[in-house]
C-alpha cells in the first residue's frame, strides 16, 4: 500500500525540489576547484569468458566530462566493458587508460542494486565512498553534504531497511559522489526503479554531472534514457562498437520531445534489425 | 483512505505494559492448576507435590544457603564452559569461513567428531578428567562448540557477495572489509549459533552433574532422590527451567542490540 501511495504522488517520494536544490547551491559555492572530469581511452579491449567472446575488440574516445550511453541487447557486453573500465575486471587484450595519474576515489561506480550496508545508518553509508579519507575528521562532514546534494539530508540517521528503492538509490548515489569522482560508471543504476521514480533519479543524474564536470557512462538498456541524458550513445552489437549517435539536443531536455523521439526510435530501429534478419 | 486506517489500525495497536505479562500466563496457570490438583488429592503428594511444598523446600534451602551455593556453582560451569567452547567454536568458525586452506584442513574432521554425542563421551572423560571441575568443562565446551562453530561458519559464507565487492571497490582493506561487512553480516547466523548452544550448554551440564559430581543442581536433585526428597527434585527441575529461559531472554537482549537494524528487529 505504501509503494502504491509512492507511485502515485512522486513528490513525497523525493521531497519537494524547492527542498534540496538550496543544499545543492551551497555545496556548489563552497567547492574550492571544480575538479574536471577524465578523458577515457581504450584500445583494443578484448574479454572473453571461456569459450564465449563477449568483446570483440572496443576502440574508443571519450573526452573528459562527456555522458556516454552504452546500449544494447542483453549479453551484448555492455556490462563487461562497464566492468573493465571500472577495473572491476581484467581484459584478455587492450588497454583502457585515462588521461593522468589515477587514483582509487578517482572513478566510483554505481550498480543496479544500491549495495547499501543494511547495518550501517544512512550516513555511515555514504561515508563508505570516501575510500582512504573514511577517517579523516571531515569525513561526516563531506558525508552530509554529498546526502544533501541527492535531496536526503533527514535522512542520515536511518536504517537503509526503511528507505524506498529509489531512496536506497540516491544514497548509493551520494556514496559514489562523496569522494568528488572524476569518472563515474552507471551499471543500470535505475533499472529496478518504478517509471516515475527512474524519471527523478534521471533528473538527479543530470543535475550532478552538470554540477561536477565528471565523465559519465551509463549502461543501460531503456535507449529513451540514453537519449534524454547522454551526449553520446553507443550500440553495442556483438561485442563490438556497431553505432555511435551523437546526441545534439539542448540541456536541460523535455522528455519526450520529437528531436529525442526520433533519435530513440533510430537506435531502436538498430537494435531490432537483427532480428528481423535472424 | 478511512477504510486503509481502520485496517492498519489494529497492528499498531498495543499494550505494552501487558505484553510483558501475557507471555507469564500460561506457566501460572500450569501452577495454579498443579497446586488444585495436589490439594484436592487428584495428584498423590509422592508422585508430585504440591507447588506450595516444592516452595517451601526452597526457602528451606535458600536459608541454609545450599540452594545459592549449588546453582553458583552450576552457572559457574556453564558459563566458563560456555566461553571456552564459544570461542573455540567462533575461532573456527571464522577461520575456515575466511580462509579455504583453513577449511579444507579442519572441516572435514570437525564434522566426523560433531557426529558423535557428545554425552556419549561421559565414560571416556570420567576416565581422563575424574569428576573433577575439567570434566564438566570440557563437556559443556564440546557441547557448546558445534552449534556456534556451524553458523559462524554459515553466517561468514552467506554474506552478500555483492556488497563484499562494493567494499573491495571503495577501497576496504581486510581488516576493514570483516569490521564493516562480513562480521555484521554473519552475526544474525552467530546469534542463532548461541541461542542452541545456550540449550545445549544446560542439557549438557544437568546430564554430567547428574552422572558425576559433588556440587551443583544437578547434583542436588540426585542427593536428594537418594533421600526420596521429591519436592528438592521438582525444585531443581523448575530451576533448570528458569535458568535455560534466563539464558535465552539474555541472548535476546543481546541480539536486540547489535542487530537494530535488522528489519525485524525494528519497532513497528
Amino acid at each position: 500500500m505504501q509503494t502504491a501511495l509512492r507511485t502515485i504522488l512522486p513528490e513525497t517520494e523525493f521531497g519537494s525540489r524547492a527542498n534540496f536544490a538550496p543544499h545543492a547551491r551551497v555545496a556548489r559555492e563552497e567547492r574550492p576547484t571544480q575538479i574536471s572530469g577524465l578523458p577515457l581511452g581504450i584500445r583494443g579491449l578484448r574479454k572473453s569468458y571461456g569459450d564465449n567472446e563477449v568483446l570483440r575488440g572496443i576502440d574508443l574516445h571519450i573526452p573528459s566530462g562527456q555522458f556516454v550511453a552504452i546500449v544494447g541487447k542483453s549479453g551484448c557486453g555492455k556490462s563487461t566493458l562497464l566492468r573493465l573500465i571500472a577495473g572491476l575486471e581484467k581484459s584478455d587484450a587492450g588497454s583502457v587508460s585515462f588521461g593522468d595519474e589515477i587514483q582509487a576515489e578517482d572513478i566510483r561506480v554505481m550498480f543496479q542494486e544500491p549495495r547499501l550496508l543494511p547495518w550501517a545508518r544512512v550516513l555511515s553509508n555514504v561515508e563508505v565512498g570516501l575510500g582512504r579519507d573514511r577517517s579523516s575528521t571531515d569525513a561526516h562532514v563531506r558525508a552530509e553534504k554529498a546526502l544533501a546534494e541527492v535531496g536526503l539530508a533527514d535522512k542520515r540517521d536511518q536504517w537503509p531497511s526503511v528507505l524506498s528503492g529509489g531512496q536506497k538509490q540516491r544514497v548509493a548515489l551520494a556514496r559514489a559522489l562523496v569522494s568528488r569522482p572524476r569518472v563515474l560508471a552507471f551499471d543500470e543504476p535505475l533499472g529496478a526503479l518504478d517509471a516515475l521514480t527512474r524519471i527523478s533519479m534521471q533528473r538527479l543524474l543530470e543535475r550532478v554531472w552538470r554540477d561536477q564536470g565528471f565523465t559519465a557512462i551509463l549502461v543501460t538498456h531503456d535507449v529513451a534514457e540514453a537519449v534524454a541524458l547522454a551526449d553520446r550513445v553507443l550500440v553495442i552489437e556483438e561485442g563490438r562498437i556497431a553505432h555511435d549517435v551523437v546526441v545534439n539536443a539542448g540541456r536541460p531536455r523535455e522528455r519526450g520531445s520529437a528531436e529525442l523521439a526520433g533519435l530513440e526510435g533510430s537506435i531502436l530501429n538498430h537494435l531490432l534489425s537483427g532480428d528481423d534478419r535472424t | 483512505m478511512s477504510v486503509i486506517d481502520s485496517v492498519s489500525l489494529p497492528r499498531n495497536f498495543r499494550l505494552p505494559r501487558v505484553d510483558g505479562l501475557v507471555q507469564w500466563i500460561v506457566p501460572l496457570a500450569i501452577v495454579a492448576l498443579w497446586q488444585i490438583a495436589c490439594v484436592t488429592g487428584l495428584v498423590p503428594t509422592r508422585v508430585l507435590p504440591a507447588p506450595s511444598d516444592v516452595a517451601l523446600a526452597g526457602w528451606k534451602l535458600l536459608l541454609s544457603g545450599e540452594l545459592i551455593r549449588n546453582i553458583w556453582v552450576s552457572f559457574w560451569r556453564a558459563s566458563i564452559g560456555f566461553l571456552i567452547g564459544g570461542s573455540i567454536g567462533f575461532a573456527f568458525g571464522l577461520g575456515n569461513g575466511l580462509s579455504q586452506l583453513s577449511a579444507k584442513l579442519t572441516d572435514t574432521t570437525l564434522q566426523m567428531v560433531r557426529n558423535v554425542p557428545h554425552l556419549a563421551l561421559i565414560p571416556l572423560v570420567i576416565l581422563w578428567f575424574g569428576i573433577d571441575e575439567s570434566a564438566k568443562l570440557f563437556l559443556v565446551a564440546l557441547g557448546v562448540f558445534f552449534p556456534i562453530y556451524l553458523n559462524t561458519l554459515h553466517g561468514i559464507r552467506t554474506v552478500d557477495p555483492q556488497l563484499i565487492e562494493m567494499g573491495r571497490i571503495y577501497g576496504m582493506t581486510d581488516s576493514e572489509l570483516f569490521r564493516r561487512v562480513i562480521f555484521p553480516g554473519a552475526l544474525p547466523s552467530i546469534f542463532v549459533g548461541i541461542r542452541f548452544a545456550l540449550g545445549i550448554m544446560w542439557l549438557t551440564l544437568i546430564v554430567a552433574e547428574t552422572i558425576a559430581a559433588s556440587s551443583g543442581l544437578g547434583y542436588m536433585a540426585m542427593q536428594a532422590r537418594e533421600f526420596m526428597l521429591i519436592d528438592v527434585v521438582v525444585l531443581s527441575i523448575l530451576i533448570y527451567a528458569l535458568l535455560g529461559k534466563l539464558a535465552d531472554s539474555a541472548s535476546r537482549v543481546l541480539e536486540r542490540a547489535t542487530l537494530s537494524w535488522h528489519p525485524a528487529f525494528q519497532k513497528n
